[in-house]
Order: structure tokens, then C-alpha cells, then sequence
């Protein structure tokens, strides 16, 4: 069976006992994403305080990987600086896209801690778009959220 | 522990009409393996079917010998390449009871439905008095049903927003069924056309068009079937469906991509006014404005998919020497045995009618605390093909509670074993899952 170097245990973990789940508040953006060729869905809540991710808070449906990989995003996100937050997200991708290489999921070790896990996702094209949605709800939420706590200036300004 | 009986492989085996083995050996994609080398178990004939060796060699023949553009120039192979394709039309026509002049080819089933809903709209416009006879606009009503696929569903809700028309539909019933104890006041006066699906592409349930045509008919509306799922799967005589227009693929019924058919009674697609214009499918063309060819030509413009057409050609020609009614026979019995054994597995629930009454060889179903992407994961593992996720019938999905299904349709090809094969992994996905029920594993 080759399903064990997609399945790992700290996935199903996370599926099974996810971390962070509910929507809780305050938040300052919320968003819904849908992945529209199976229909998986979360709702995402990012709650900022300053320019750091005091929490992120989420429901959703979905498979194991998307509902697991949303759990694994809560731990490195929350605590992390907004701009933090989205490079350990671009590392992310780019574990989604090593297409199973071993030596990509090994650099990238220290940043994405649990989340190194999913690299054996990233040998089934069709599942990595379950992984992403989470990190993409993020994406759009941590935007929306710095837009109200920080309109005139989304860099952060001089705080 | 567990009693021998709910064990793949020793259910009710009514013998089936067709020699799959003998079937198998025509397509020369089931014998590649797949996931380090298991054999292809191939459920998936309902998102697109397999290719019998015949029909990759009639396209290459055209390909390889008669290859130009039908209907275009005078040399030899223009008129060898515009005969086989209608010939091939003809071939269509014949599998389906119909006249060669009432069949269009298409790109697909939702390109011709595409094509239906266009029509209907730029009647209104339309500067010709004939093609004006079956504008859709304010105060019109379009019908479909809750189960439709959003190719028999998206079209229409567009055909609404550019006329202001209004989109009306026929709810189901827990047991998958159409509920048609509102039929009389969801079909009306005011309705313009019914659309509905022959069998469902989820739920498997095969509708009575008859019925509700009847009653379309009555109010003056036009009533157009979607096949894609009918047409490959059991016999279909235009004659007596009861529809004024019918839509199916080619690709689902073992031809090539990118080939569909729209048949309709000619009265009908003689007074619909052209969805694409252009090349071969004018009369007379002058800077000032066209006039158009009589159907099916002013359907077809541009340069035909005609060794697509050709190729659908060679597979019809292949189902008619199995015998329609033996696929309809042969998809029974495999449904019946796979409805049987997935009720013996814990856990599992089948979306759609429990039984083979009006129902096709489309078996939905949802596996309790794993998810239907999860399922497709182990079970993709071992071999087996399925589709998972919402069908593109996403109301349907909705409307019996559930996020998505798993489901596993079934072909000529299909024998006992695959479906052995099926149930096994879902038991194997439980097991890996770790949500097999007590005394079952």
C-alpha cells in the first residue's frame, strides 16, 4: 500500500483531534472558501492583534487532508506576524508542488514543523488542492483582516 | 464471527447476458495496471467510458485514409470524408429510432442542451417569423428537476436571467424518486419547455418521461431529455420517450471525446433559430445579412468533429451487436449484487433507490466517519476507479444532507468481480480508517 506516505499518522492525528476548531471571537475577517470540484468547504476567522495572528478559528467539511491541514495551519500560524504567517504558507505550496521529492519536505523541516507532513500529498494532483484551501482561506482572510485594522497603511505603518 | 454470507463474493449471481471476458479483451486499456501493478477496476463508465478497439480504429482509418473537411470542396476525399460522416449520422439516427435529418452533432450533451437554451432566447429577436415560434421571455416558465446534473440546470438558470423568465423545478423524495404530486402545478400554462434528466447520474433513478411529458405536452411545452446517462445504458426509441428534443455524449457510451448529439423531432429544430453561426451552416450570405441552412447543417457550423463522429459511429455499431437490452440486462444484475453486497457492509449507505426498480447501474454512496475523497484515496490504491465528490449535481448532494458520495457505475465490461473488488475496498478504506464497526473486520 502506498496510502501509509500519504496518510501519516500526524495527519490522521490532526483529522482525527483538530486543533483550534470552532468560531470564536472577536475576529476582524471571516472567510468562506469552497473547493468546487468536490465541495469541500471551510469557514475561517482571523483575529489580529496588531500586526501578529492572535487567533485563527475555523468550521469546515471536508476529507481528512483538508480538514487535517487547516488543524496544522492553526499551530504555526497563530502567534506568528501576518507576513510570517503568509511565507510559511508559501512554503507550503512549495511542498505542494515538490511532486513527492524527498529533499524539498527535508528543507523545509524546521519551517513547517507537523505540516511537513503532507508531502506525500504532493504526489496526487488531484488531493493538493484539499491541502491548499486552508492556506488560501488564510491568504484572503489575514488581507481583509490588516484592510480593517490597518487601512490607511496595509504594510503595517509605523505602529 | 462474521457470518460467510455478507462476504463479497457469495451473493445472488444471476448469470449475466454478456461474456465479459470476451468484452474485456476489445479495449486495450484494461490491461494496463495501475498503483504498482493491480489490474484497472474501472467504475467510472459514468464520467467517461472506455474505448473498444473498433473505435480507435475506425478514427485512425479516417485519419489514415480519407481525412478532409465534410461538406467543404469536391476533390475524392472530401467526398469519401463527408460520407462517412454522415454515415455516421445515419448510424446515430438508427440507434435511437430516429430520421438522419434530426440529428445534430455536438460537442457533448452540455454543449446541445447550450445549444437548445440559445436557441430559445435569441427567438426572440430573431428577424425571421419562423424561428420566432418558440421565444422564452417574461412571464414564461421553465421547468427541470432537483436531480438534474448542472449541465440540464446551469443553461436553463441563464435562460432565465437573460429573458426574465422563471426557473420552476421538481422536487425529490427520500427514496431518490422524482416527487410528482406537484407535477400539475409546477407544469402549467405558462410553462415553455420541461427538462429533465432519463436517469439520474447520481441517484440512478430512471424517470418516467412518459408521464411528465404527457402533462408538458398537454400545457403546449416542449420537453427536452437529457440521455447522457439513458442513452449508453439501455434502449432508446425517440419514438416512444415522449420528448421533442433528446441530448446525449458519445464519450459516455464508448465513442470519442468531444462528439454529442442533439436529436429533435424536425418540426421542432426547424423553428429554432441557430446558437453558433458561421461556415456550413449558411444558405446565402451577403454583407447585409445570411440566411440559414434547414437542420441539422444550421446547427453545425464550422468545420465538424468528424472523425469523432465517425469514431461514435464504430461504437454504436458495437453496442447494437451486444444488444441494448442485454447492456440494460447485463448493468441490472451487476447493480442488483453490488446494492446487495454494499447493504451487508456496516457503515454504508447507498443515496438513490435500494432496489432496481427504474433504476440504472449508477450506485451513490456515503461511508459513515470517511469522507468520500478518502474512500476514492484507498480505494484508487488498490486499483479501483470511482468518482468521488458532488457529481456536478450538487443540489442533489444537498438536498439528502450529505457533502458528496462516492459512487461506482458500471459498463459492458463489468463483471462480478469488480464489484467484489469495490466492496473489498471499502471495507479495506473502514479498516484503514479505523472506523470498522465492531465484529466486522
Amino acid at each position: 500500500m502506498q496510502l501509509e506516505s500519504m496518510y501519516q499518522e500526524i495527519i490522521l492525528d490532526h483529522y482525527r483531534n483538530p486543533h483550534g476548531r470552532g468560531l470564536r471571537e472577536p475576529f476582524e475577517a471571516e472567510v468562506h472558501h469552497v473547493n468546487p470540484t468536490c465541495g469541500d468547504e471551510v469557514t475561517l476567522r482571523v483575529h489580529l492583534d496588531g500586526e501578529t495572528i492572535a487567533d485563527v478559528s475555523y468550521e469546515g467539511m471536508g476529507c481528512s487532508i483538508s480538514q487535517a491541514s487547516v488543524s496544522a495551519m492553526y499551530d504555526l500560524v497563530v502567534g506568528k506576524t501576518v507576513p510570517q504567517a503568509l511565507e510559511t504558507g508559501e512554503h507550503f505550496v512549495t511542498l505542494m508542488q515538490a511532486k513527492g521529492d524527498p529533499s524539498v519536505a527535508e528543507k523545509l523541516e524546521d519551517e513547517l514543523e507537523d505540516a511537513v507532513a503532507f508531502a506525500g500529498v504532493s504526489k496526487y494532483p488531484a488531493r493538493i488542492k484539499c491541502a491548499l484551501m486552508s492556506w488560501m482561506a488564510l491568504k484572503d482572510a489575514s488581507a481583509r483582516a490588516l484592510s480593517v485594522t490597518h487601512p490607511a497603511t496595509p504594510d503595517g505603518g509605523n505602529r | 464471527m462474521t457470518a460467510t454470507a455478507s462476504r463479497p463474493g457469495t451473493g445472488t449471481r444471476t448469470p449475466l447476458p454478456l461474456d465479459v471476458e470476451a468484452i474485456r479483451a476489445d479495449f486495450p486499456i484494461l490491461t494496463r495496471t495501475v498503483r504498482d501493478g493491480k489490474r484497472l477496476v474501472y467504475l467510472d463508465s459514468g464520467a467517461t467510458s472506455q474505448k473498444p478497439r473498433s473505435v480507435l480504429d475506425r478514427e485512425r482509418w479516417f485519419y489514415e485514409h480519407v481525412n478532409a473537411a465534410p461538406h467543404r470542396g469536391a476533390h475524392q476525399l472530401a467526398e469519401e470524408a463527408t460520407a462517412a460522416y454522415e454515415q455516421a449520422r445515419a448510424a446515430l439516427a438508427r440507434f435511437i429510432g430516429a430520421a438522419a435529418d434530426e440529428v445534430v452533432f455536438t460537442r457533448n450533451t452540455t454543449e446541445a442542451i447550450n445549444l437548445v437554451a440559445y436557441a430559445l432566447s435569441n427567438a426572440a429577436t430573431a428577424k425571421e417569423e419562423q424561428f420566432r415560434r418558440y421565444a422564452v421571455g417574461q412571464g414564461d416558465e421553465i421547468v427541470v428537476t432537483e436531480m438534474e446534473h448542472h449541465a440540464n440546470l446551469v443553461p436553463w438558470q441563464q435562460l432565465c436571467e437573460r429573458t426574465g423568465a422563471t426557473l420552476r423545478w421538481l422536487g425529490l423524495t427520500d427514496d431518490g424518486r422524482l416527487d410528482l404530486a406537484d407535477l400539475d402545478t409546477v407544469v402549467t400554462e405558462r410553462t415553455k419547455l420541461v427538462a429533465l434528466t432519463q436517469q439520474s447520474n447520481i441517484l440512478g433513478t430512471i424517470n418516467p418521461v412518459r408521464e411528465i411529458a404527457d402533462r408538458a405536452h398537454a400545457v403546449g411545452a416542449l420537453v427536452l431529455v437529457d440521455g447522457a446517462q439513458s442513452v449508453p445504458h439501455q434502449p432508446v426509441d425517440v419514438a416512444d420517450l415522449g420528448a421533442d428534443l433528446l441530448t446525449f455524449s458519445g464519450h459516455k457510451m464508448l465513442g470519442p471525446t468531444g462528439i454529442g448529439v442533439l436529436w429533435g423531432r424536425y418540426e421542432v429544430l426547424d423553428a429554432l433559430p441557430p446558437f453558433l453561426t458561421g461556415g456550413s451552416m449558411i444558405e446565402v450570405v451577403r454583407m447585409e445579412g445570411s440566411t440559414f441552412m434547414p437542420p441539422p447543417q444550421r446547427f453545425e457550423a464550422g468545420v465538424p468533429m468528424a472523425a469523432q463522429a465517425v469514431g461514435l459511429g464504430a461504437a454504436v455499431e458495437y453496442l447494437e451487436a451486444l444488444g441494448m437490452g442485454r447492456v440494460e440486462e447485463h448493468e441490472q444484475a451487476l447493480t442488483a449484487y453490488a446494492l446487495e453486497q454494499l447493504a451487508e457492509v456496516p457503515g454504508v449507505t447507498v443515496i438513490g433507490p435500494p432496489d432496481t426498480v427504474a433504476r440504472g447501474g449508477a450506485v451513490s454512496f456515503t461511508v459513515d466517519r470517511v469522507h468520500p475523497h478518502d474512500v476514492g484515496q484507498v480505494l484508487d490504491d488498490l486499483g479501483i476507479a470511482v468518482r468521488v465528490g458532488h457529481h456536478c449535481a450538487w443540489p442533489v448532494v444537498r438536498r439528502y444532507g450529505v457533502p458528496a458520495t462516492t459512487r461506482a457505475t458500471f459498463y459492458v465490461h463489468t463483471g462480478y468481480d469488480d464489484v467484489d473488488a469495490l466492496v473489498e475496498g471499502v471495507r479495506a478504506a473502514q479498516r484503514f480508517f479505523g472506523v470498522t464497526p465492531e465484529g466486522t473486520a
